[in-house]
C-alpha cells in the first residue's frame, strides 16, 4: 500500500531524515515512536505531500511522491491526516468542518455530504453537537470531529500525528476508542504516538526512530517485550518508568 | 511625452527650500505632537473626572475630522483668536507658519495621545504600585518610570506615525504654504512644468519614506530581541 | 445654525443644499473608494502571502509605492501627471471630461488604490496570525490553494482584523477632503465656498465639522456591529448559531 523507499529530507544542513525506509500494507496499523526530534512528524507528513523530499521515492497506492512532484492533489483525496492540535476552523459549524471538503474539494452534493457527515459523527459519538463552533468543544471532542472530517473523503489511508498529545489524560481514550474501531474494521494506520498501551493492543507492527534514521522495526508486541537495538532499549526504559 | 530633466535640475535650490519648510513643520510637530500628547493621555488617565473627559473629547474630536478641515480652522480663527485675546476687536495677521506649527502639534498630539495611552496601558500595573510604595511624587514617577518605559513599548509606532506627520505636511497646499509639495507647485505653475515637478517631488517623498520605514523595521528587530 | 437656511447667492436654493450635495460627493468618493480598497487590497495582501513567483514581490512593491507617497501627491499625479503620460488620445479624452466626472473619477481611483495598499497590510498581518496548521489541515483535505484562501483562511484574517479595519473606514471619510484641491466639491471645499460667500466663518466650518463629527459616529457604529455579527460562539458563552 505504502512503499518508502530511501527517503531523505534536510532543513539548510541538518538533516531530518536520513534513508528512511519502510512498507505498509494494507490493513495494517503502524506505529511510529521514537525520541522528540527523531524526525517522526517529518516522516509521516512526506506521506501526503506536506513536506518534501529531498531523495528517494514514496508510493501510496499507485501514486509516486518524489523530489520535485508538486501536483500532489489526487493524493490528497486517498490520504486522510489528523493533527496534534486538531485544527478544526473555527469559523464553521463542527457539521460544515465535516462537510466542506466534501462539497469542495470531491464535489459532492450538499445532501449527501450532510449525510456522511452526520453518520460519521454519529459514529465518533458526537451527533448531539452537530450545529456547535469547535470553540464550544473539549480538546477529546474536536480530535474525534478531526477524524470524522478526515474519514468523510473516504481515505484509504489514515494519518495520525501525535493526535492525543494534547488532550487532557482524561479525553484520551475517547480518542483512542474511536482510533481502536477505526484499526478493527480494516482501515491503514499510520500513527506517531507516545501511547503505548495503544501500540501494544492495536499496532501490528513498530518502527522506531531516533535521529532522522528508523533504526528498529518489529511485530508491536515484539518490540515492547524485546526490543533488538540499544537506542530503543533506552528509549522504552526512559517511558516505561511511568 | 518627454521629461525634461533640466528643468528638475535649475528647480532644485527652490525645491529643497520647500523641504526644508517640510522638515521644520515635521519637527515642530513631532515635538510639540509628542508632549501635548503625553499630557493628554496622562489626563486621561486622571481622577479628575472633568479633566479626564474634556482630555478624551479633544482626541475623539481631532481624530474624527480631516487635517484640512483643522488647517482651514486655524487659519481662518487664529487671527480673530489673537485679536479677541488681545482686545483689540479686529483679526491680528498672523505668520503663515506659525499657524501651520500650531495647527500640526494640536491636530498631531491627538494621535500621539492614543499611542502613548496604549504604551502606557502596556505597563505592568505593579509599576505604579512600586512607585506609590517608594513614595514618589506622580511628577517623578512619570518622568523618571512610567514615561520611559512606555515610550520604549511604543516607539517603532511613534517613529511610524512621525513618517504620516512627515506626509500630512504636504497638505499646507490647500493655504499655498510653500513646503516641498507647495514648492513644486510654484514652479509647476510658473513654467508649465507639472509632470517633471510633481514626479520629481514623488520621488523625493518615496525615497525619504522609504528609507525611514526601513529604519524603523530595524529598530523593531532590534527591540524585540532585547524583550525579556 | 439659520446660516443653512439662508438663499445662496446664485438663489438656487440654500446653504443646505450645498452642504446636501458636499455630502454627497464625500460619500459617494469613500463608499466607492472603501469598495475599490477592500476588493485590490484584499487580493494583494493574499498574493504577499503566497509562498513563491512573482506576485508576493510585486505586492511588496505595490504597498511600499502608495505608502510612502503622500496622499496629496498622489492625487495630483492621477489628475494632473497621468493624463500626460498616457498617449495622445486618451490623455485629450480624460482631460475633456466634464467637470464633477473629471475630478471626481481620478479621485475615486487614487483613493481606491491608497487605501487598498493600508489593507493589504492588514490582510497580510491577519493571515500570518494564523496557526500554520490552519494551512496543512486544509492541504491534507485536498484544498487547492484558491479554495483554501476563500473557504478556510481569510474568513478568519478578517475576524481578526475588524478592529483595524474600523479604523480604515473611519480614515478614509476623512481621506475624501483631499479631493477638494483637483476641484471635487465635497464637504470641506463646501465649507470654504460659504465662508467665502458668507464671511460667517464660525458656522460655516463649524456645520461642517459637525457633519463629520456624525459621520465618523455613524462609521463606527456600522463596523461594530459587523465585529459584533462576526463574532464567534465560544465555550464561555454557550450558544451555536443557526
Amino acid at each position: 500500500m505504502i512503499e518508502i523507499d530511501n527517503i531523505s529530507k534536510s532543513y539548510g544542513s541538518f538533516q531530518v531524515l536520513k534513508n528512511c525506509s519502510a512498507s505498509i500494507a494494507r490493513g495494517e496499523v503502524v506505529v511510529i515512536c521514537g525520541p522528540s526530534g527523531s524526525g517522526k512528524s517529518t516522516l509521516i507528513k512526506t506521506v501526503n505531500g506536506l513536506e518534501g523530499i529531498d531523495a528517494g521515492e514514496i508510493s501510496v497506492g499507485g501514486f509516486r511522491l518524489a523530489p520535485g512532484v508538486s501536483n500532489v492533489a489526487a493524493l490528497r483525496r486517498s490520504v486522510g491526516m489528523v493533527f496534534q492540535s486538531f485544527e478544526l476552523f473555527p469559523h464553521l459549524t463542527v457539521l460544515s468542518n465535516v462537510t466542506i471538503a466534501q462539497t469542495k474539494v470531491l464535489k459532492r452534493s450538499k445532501a449527501a455530504a450532510e449525510e456522511k457527515a452526520r453518520s460519521l459523527l454519529a459514529r465518533v459519538g458526537l451527533s448531539a453537537h452537530i450545529a456547535k463552533h469547535p470553540a464550544q468543544l473539549s480538546g477529546g471532542q474536536q480530535q474525534r470531529v478531526a477524524i470524522a472530517r478526515a474519514l468523510a473523503l473516504d481515505p484509504e489511508v489514515m494519518l495520525f500525528d501525535e493526535p492525543t498529545s494534547a488532550l487532557d489524560p482524561e479525553m484520551v481514550n475517547e480518542v483512542l476508542d474511536v482510533m481502536t474501531g477505526l484499526a478493527r474494521q480494516g482501515m491503514t494506520m499510520v500513527c506517531v504516538t507516545h501511547e503505548m498501551g495503544f501500540a501494544r493492543s492495536v499496532a501490528n507492527r513498530v518502527l522506531f526512530m531516533d535521529g532522522g534514521e528508523i533504526v528498529e522495526t518489529a511485530e508491536a508486541t515484539k518490540f515492547f517485550d524485546d526490543p533488538r537495538t540499544d537506542r530503543a532499549k533506552a528509549f522504552l526504559a526512559k517511558i516505561l518508568k511511568h | 511625452m518627454m521629461v525634461d530633466l533640466s528643468a528638475i535640475v535649475s528647480a532644485g535650490p527652490y525645491l529643497m527650500q520647500g523641504l526644508w519648510f517640510t522638515l521644520q513643520i515635521t519637527l515642530v510637530g513631532v515635538a510639540g505632537g509628542i508632549v501635548f500628547g503625553s499630557l493628554l493621555a496622562v489626563a486621561r488617565l486622571s481622577h479628575n473626572r472633568l479633566v479626564a473627559m474634556l482630555a478624551t473629547a479633544y482626541v475623539n474630536l481631532m481624530r474624527s475630522i480631516p487635517l484640512i478641515l483643522v488647517i482651514f480652522w486655524v487659519f481662518f480663527l487664529v487671527p480673530w483668536a489673537i485679536g479677541w485675546l488681545t482686545r483689540s476687536g479686529r483679526p491680528v495677521a498672523v505668520g503663515a507658519s506659525l499657524t501651520i506649527f500650531v495647527t500640526f502639534v494640536l491636530f498631531e498630539a491627538a494621535y500621539y495621545a492614543e499611542i502613548v495611552r496604549a504604551g502606557f496601558r502596556s505597563i505592568s500595573p505593579g509599576q505604579y504600585s512600586a512607585c506609590d510604595a517608594l513614595g514618589l511624587s506622580k511628577f517623578h514617577a512619570y518622568i523618571y518610570i512610567l514615561f520611559p518605559q512606555a515610550i520604549r513599548a511604543v516607539l517603532p509606532i511613534l517613529l511610524t506615525q512621525t513618517i504620516v506627520l512627515f506626509q500630512d505636511t504636504s497638505l499646507v497646499y490647500v493655504i499655498s504654504a510653500t513646503d516641498l509639495l507647495g514648492a513644486a507647485t510654484k514652479i509647476a505653475q510658473r513654467d508649465g512644468r507639472l509632470v517633471e515637478m510633481y514626479l520629481t517631488v514623488g520621488v523625493i517623498y518615496f525615497l525619504i519614506c522609504y528609507a525611514a520605514s526601513q529604519l524603523v523595521k530595524q529598530l523593531q528587530r532590534r527591540l524585540a530581541f532585547g524583550v525579556r | 445654525m439659520s446660516l443653512l437656511f439662508e438663499p445662496t447667492p446664485d438663489g438656487a436654493g440654500r446653504y443646505l443644499d450645498w452642504i446636501v450635495s458636499g455630502l454627497g460627493w464625500t460619500l459617494s468618493l469613500a463608499l466607492g473608494a472603501w469598495t475599490i480598497a477592500l476588493v485590490v487590497g484584499t487580493l494583494i495582501g493574499v498574493a504577499r502571502t503566497l509562498p513563491k513567483g512573482i506576485l508576493p514581490r510585486l505586492g511588496r512593491v505595490y504597498v511600499e509605492t502608495f505608502r510612502n507617497i503622500p496622499l496629496l501627491v498622489q492625487m495630483f499625479f492621477w489628475y494632473f501627471v497621468l493624463p500626460e503620460l498616457l498617449p495622445v488620445r486618451i490623455g485629450m479624452a480624460i482631460k475633456q471630461m466634464d467637470p464633477p466626472w473629471g475630478s471626481f473619477v481620478p479621485a475615486l481611483i487614487c483613493l481606491g488604490l491608497f487605501t487598498a495598499a493600508r489593507i493589504a497590510e492588514q490582510v497580510r498581518a491577519g493571515l500570518q496570525a494564523l496557526p500554520r496548521g490552519q494551512t496543512d489541515a486544509a492541504f491534507a483535505l485536498g484544498f487547492a490553494r484558491a479554495g483554501m484562501y476563500r473557504l478556510i483562511l481569510l474568513p478568519q484574517a478578517f475576524r481578526i482584523i475588524l478592529p483595524t479595519l474600523t479604523n480604515e473606514f473611519m480614515t478614509i471619510f476623512k481621506n475624501t477632503s483631499v479631493a477638494l484641491t483637483i476641484g471635487l466639491v465635497e464637504l470641506t471645499a463646501t465649507a470654504r465656498e460659504i465662508n467665502e460667500n458668507t464671511f460667517r466663518t464660525f458656522e460655516a466650518f463649524g456645520v461642517v465639522t459637525i457633519v463629520y463629527l456624525v459621520i465618523a459616529l455613524l462609521a463606527w457604529q456600522i463596523m461594530h456591529r459587523i465585529e459584533q455579527a462576526a463574532q464567534l460562539p465560544s465555550l464561555a458563552s454557550g450558544k451555536s448559531r443557526p
